[in-house]
């Protein structure tokens, strides 16, 4: 068998980056991107990080200090981010052996059987080049023998400028050094609970981590945290999971006994598809990338008009709350529902299924200072608390009120920049 | 995103295959031959290519007025007697790539209407993109 050898290419302050390449202005200055309710700063430019503001800050408290220092604010605009996104994946799939795209700005590539005229290092420089050329969106890439490992050489490529952003960690000597300058918290995979456990026994570094024994650690940490000792001793166990949404999928939807025709019950139905959906989402343990919602006539009754449609929707981040796939679910509806027809069947789909510890985190959770964003804990605890209920008196029990949801979801956007790539009234204009 | 842009729609035209001969046409023009996707006549690279509005007049010389849509490839190396797009102080700005006559190795930014002037290109400043099309409409 060949060596493994694995490749992560993560885009730089991605949401930044996109707002730069339309807004130039914006280059060299410190810039911030605020969540959807312009409630907290989800990304910074490299400027806004020396300025000390935190990822996942909220706004309000910074807000002086970002006004007083000249700092460029702008509200996340997520259509411009999707497709930029999907551009830059575009331009690694096709010269990539294989590509696993893991969250909006990182994905994995198979360089394990390159052939040997191939460097990988030229490889990663170049595809580094063409995506800055292509898109405008500058990008990190971290090679090892593990998706851990190649992440830890991600942020080696990134901190240190002589590596120009393509550091590949395969000598044992540097792999050592590495680790011992790496926090134990900043591995993939080690959350901030474990994180905390292992620092009050004095495991501090990824080094210190990488010399525990097998037995301790599956005892301690279990299946998943053995995995991540292997991954940091070089050993691939998280493979490659190429696109297979069969399998990495749930689904809920009904056909209905009488047909449905107006907006508000369709809404109501898909409502409690959505609500089951995300509770089963979370019961495995699970988070989401992507919902598709549909719906579809009676394809029997030919003499009735007949309309089929469905749109898959990309959640800013991954998420098995329910109230982010209620939101999702009622957005995908206005797109689709069209009046006049007899709804035999609709549901909801998510897909892009990522096990919610090893879900990307770079939203809420800065690499480094780890701190948690409160609401999200809270959120969580309320999602806990729903499922409890729900769970022991039924679904529905509890759920969801939605009435007033609707005009209050994307309420505040002050700072949105206009939707470059994805609107005619909205293109650049020179 | 919740809609993908409109660079993935196709619209297709049927050709017609046989040559006009003297006689009665063909019973082969029927037959579908295959189809032209605008699409794909105007976007080589779509990861690549990027929609702009025009709305200054700088560029009227070389038949871009107000209104009009470009096409940007940005996959395309930028060379002498390109139109570009460039970033000129902070903005995006369609102009025509021609050498600095006082010096081989700089390039000038120069606009096709005598009411505007050339500007040289800043060392740090970058071609953003090379214009592959212009797109006029006729009828609103």
């Amino acid at each position: 068998m060949t060596q493994s050898h694995i490749a992560i290419v993560d885009c730089n302050n991605f949401y930044v980056s996109c707002e730069r390449v339309f807004n130039p202005q914006l280059c060299n200055i410190p810039v911030v991107v605020l969540s959807n309710n312009d409630g907290c700063i989800i990304a910074r430019s490299n400027e806004a990080k020396a300025l000390g503001i935190p990822m996942g800050a909220p706004y309000f408290k910074w807000k002086r200090m970002i006004e007083d220092s000249g700092v460029a604010v702008m509200s996340s605009n997520y259509a411009l981010y999707g497709d930029m996104s999907s551009r830059v994946m575009q331009v690694l799939a096709a010269t990539a052996p294989a590509i696993e795209i893991y969250s909006i700005d990182e994905s994995f590539l198979d360089f394990s059987n390159l052939p040997t005229t191939l460097n990988p290092v030229d490889l990663a420089d170049r595809l580094r080049q063409q995506v800055a050329q292509w898109t405008g969106i500058p990008v990190s890439i971290g090679m090892a023998s593990s998706k851990t490992l190649a992440k830890i050489a991600n942020r080696l490529a990134k901190k240190n400028p002589s590596k120009h952003g393509v550091a590949n960690l395969t000598d044992p000597t540097e792999i050592a050094t590495t680790l011992a300058a790496t926090d134990v918290g900043d591995v993939w995979g080690i959350g901030r609970r474990w994180a905390r456990m292992l620092k009050a026994r004095n495991i501090m570094t990824a080094a210190d981590f990488r010399s525990c024994s097998d037995s301790w650690v599956r005892q301690k940490m279990g299946v998943v945290g053995l995995r991540t000792l292997h991954e940091l001793r070089g050993i691939p166990c998280v493979s490659l999971e190429l696109e297979s949404p069969d399998k990495k999928s749930i689904c809920v939807s009904r056909s209905f006994s009488t047909p449905v025709m107006e907006r508000a019950a369709l809404t109501d139905r898909l409502s409690d598809f959505a609500s089951r959906a995300a509770a089963k989402t979370r019961k495995a343990g699970l988070v989401a990338g992507y919902m598709t919602v549909f719906v579809r006539t009676n394809r029997f009754q030919k003499d009735r008009p007949q309309y089929s449609n469905a749109v898959t929707l990309t959640f800013p981040e991954m998420t098995a709350h329910t109230a982010d796939i209620l939101a999702a679910m009622r957005q995908g509806l206005a797109h689709i529902y069209r009046p006049g027809y007899e709804y035999k069947k609709a549901g909801v789909l998510l897909t892009n299924l990522v096990r919610q510890d090893m879900a990307p985190q770079s939203l809420w959770t800065h690499a480094g200072s780890a701190k948690p964003l409160i609401a999200q804990e809270k959120s969580n605890q309320l999602m806990q608390a729903f499922d409890g209920i729900n769970g022991r008196f039924g679904h529905g029990s509890i759920a969801y009120g939605m009435a007033k949801r609707q005009n209050n979801w994307f309420m505040r956007q002050e700072k949105v920049s206009p939707r470059y790539t994805t609107r005619w009234e909205d293109l650049p204009t020179v | 995103m919740l809609l993908r842009s409109d660079i993935t729609l196709e619209v297709r035209r049927p050709v017609f295959a046989s040559r006009i001969s003297a006689g009665f046409p063909s019973p082969a023009d029927d037959f579908i031959e295959g189809s032209l996707d605008l699409n794909k006549h105007l976007v080589a690279h779509p990861a690549a290519t990027f929609f702009l509005r025009v709305v200054g007049e700088s560029m009227l010389g070389a038949g871009i007025h107000p209104g009009d849509l470009l096409v940007v490839d940005r996959s395309l190396t930028p060379t002498v007697n390109d139109i570009v797009i460039a970033v000129l102080h902070g903005e995006l700005t369609v102009k025509r790539l021609l050498r600095d006559p006082d010096d081989k190795h700089l390039w000038i930014l120069h606009a096709e209407n005598p009411s505007y002037s050339d500007a040289k290109m800043p060392p740090d400043s970058e071609i953003w993109g090379v214009v592959s099309h212009c797109i006029r409409g006729f009828r609103a």
